[in-house]
């Protein structure tokens, strides 16, 4: 199924004008929060980048005083960061074995919570040119094909749904994230590659996303949490919430995501 | 005569050399000495540092026969235009690699301006295959080479050269048997500088060639991919980078640059 440029950009326009209005409503509501102030630092998996950024800016602007700064990666390497010691306040990660590592160095203040999901999608670079049908295409050697590498969440995912179609893959290069992988299908360097339902959405038109049946097998869990080590506890827990909340999960569902 | 180091001196050289050190020294300590023999055979170390070798030899050879021409360019030429030749020449040492590598894939890509005509005249693709890398550390390291030859042909007396010319050799027989023998060890300490960083590449690499075992995995790539899940395994990579490094330069230094530097 291709995708439509214009639907994609229609309803981020609708959700952020939505958005926009929530905003002044809850502003105008007297004392409906209790005033934070500080910066928040969030760690934040790759395929959140779109939507994240968005986010931030809206609890900017419902939080004056609060500044928000994120760190996007893989999520393998930021769970490794932040138990190197970061200086993160909350991390949202493409999925829960990145967030049990943190948690099993007592890196989690209280509890995550699964706050969106994700599937896979074949990408290929508008036009289709290698003729990408299915996740059977993606075994052929004479088809230029990227991949996460295992070790990130997108990586992990795309071998169990190769496993689920009793597929081969042929890979020619394993990125370290999945923003690297859809790199190399915008600028054409490969014919298709496996990347998030949220990332063929967020290239617009220089991508067109397949979707396939066994992607079901792999749906990621994106649990988010404030960290036990934040040097501003309230914003941070602010932020989680604020994730969490209607305005948060408009945002998520405008970028392609589907809800808990 | 007070031939004591003066204090302003030496504790910013003490402090300078601990900073350089006291990094690789937390290597050693941190290492999994234990389980180091069963590290080392695992891991798909052996096809990283074996493809790691290979593409930093390549490249350095393909930076010699590019570069040297290119140092004799500048220093002797006589071109107009040479301080920006030069500048633009030293433009990859100053640029992250990674902004290197995507140069490179716009221009060598499978759509980049001469990566088109490539595939559609040739068939050749150079993003994700072996040549790749080799392309990636050449233009990255390449700079090293040409900076340190040059420097040495123009400290090199040129009434030599001269001399050679009134005796009636061509220029190219000049440049054979009597500039290159006398900037030897300039090119020498070049190709050692190159390919140290050749073989250290790792920006315009993943950028450029990907990341694919056995294909395009050298040694730093499988060092960061490594220390995702299992930092022990990069430990150990990475003291094997670091003693494969000691010991060419080490060897190098002894045979060719001992008497020079």
């Amino acid at each position: 199924m291709t995708r439509s440029r214009h639907l994609a950009t229609a309803a981020t326009a609708a959700a952020t004008a939505a958005l926009a209005l929530a905003g002044c409503a809850s502003e105008a509501a007297p004392g409906a929060a209790p005033a934070i102030s500080g910066d928040v630092v969030v760690f934040a998996a790759a395929s959140l980048t779109e939507s994240f950024t968005r986010i931030g800016k809206d609890f900017e602007a419902a939080h004056p005083g609060v500044k928000v700064t994120f760190n996007f990666a893989g999520s393998s390497a930021l769970a490794q960061q932040i138990n190197q010691g970061a200086p993160a306040d909350v991390f949202a990660s493409a999925s829960p074995v990145n967030m049990k590592q943190v948690g099993d160095a007592g890196g989690v203040a209280g509890q995550a919570v699964t706050f969106a999901r994700n599937r896979l999608e074949i990408a290929v670079p508008s036009g289709n040119p290698a003729k990408i049908t299915g996740l059977a295409d993606l075994g052929r050697a004479e088809n230029k094909i990227a991949l996460c590498a295992e070790q990130v969440p997108c990586g992990a995912a795309a071998k169990k749904v190769f496993e689920a179609a009793g597929v081969t893959a042929a890979p020619d290069t394993l990125e370290q994230d999945v923003k690297a992988v859809l790199t190399k299908v915008r600028l054409g360097e490969v014919d298709a590659a496996l990347v998030y339902q949220t990332d063929v959405q967020a290239a617009g038109g220089e991508v067109q996303g397949i979707e396939f049946p066994e992607a079901d097998e792999a749906i990621n869990d994106y649990p988010i949490a404030a960290l036990a080590k934040a040097r501003n506890a309230a914003p941070a827990r602010a932020f989680v919430d604020y994730v969490l909340s209607d305005r948060g999960r408009a945002v998520l569902t405008a970028a392609g995501f589907d809800g808990p | 005569m007070n031939r004591r180091l003066p204090l302003v001196l030496g504790v910013p050289a003490v402090l300078g050399l601990a900073f350089l050190v006291v990094p690789l020294a937390g290597l050693l300590v941190r290492a999994p000495w234990s389980s180091l023999p069963s590290q080392l055979v695992s891991s798909g170390m052996g096809q990283a540092l074996r493809l790691s070798l290979l593409c930093a030899s390549l490249a350095t050879v393909l930076c010699l026969v590019l570069g040297v021409p290119l140092a004799w360019l500048l220093a002797r030429g006589g071109v107009p235009g040479r301080g920006l030749l030069r500048a633009l020449v030293t433009v990859p040492l100053v640029l992250p690699p990674v902004v290197g590598g995507v140069a490179l894939l716009l221009v060598l890509g499978r759509r980049g301006l001469v990566g088109r005509q490539l595939d559609a005249w040739l068939g050749v693709s150079l993003p994700f295959t072996t040549a790749g890398v080799v392309v990636a550390e050449a233009f990255v390291a390449m700079p090293f080479l040409v900076i340190s030859v040059e420097g040495a042909l123009r400290a090199a007396d040129s009434r030599y050269e001269e001399a050679a010319a009134t005796l009636g050799a061509s220029r190219w027989l000049t440049f054979r048997r009597v500039t290159l023998p006398m900037v030897a060890p300039g090119v020498v300490a070049g190709t050692v500088l190159c390919w140290a960083r050749a073989l250290g590449e790792f920006g315009a690499t993943i950028t450029f060639a990907g990341n694919f075992p056995g294909e395009t995995t050298t040694m730093p790539l499988a060092v960061y991919l490594a220390l995702e899940t299992d930092p022990d395994a990069a430990i150990v990579l990475s003291l094997v980078l670091l003693a494969v490094s000691v010991v060419v330069l080490a060897s190098l230094r002894d045979r060719w640059i001992g008497g020079v530097t």
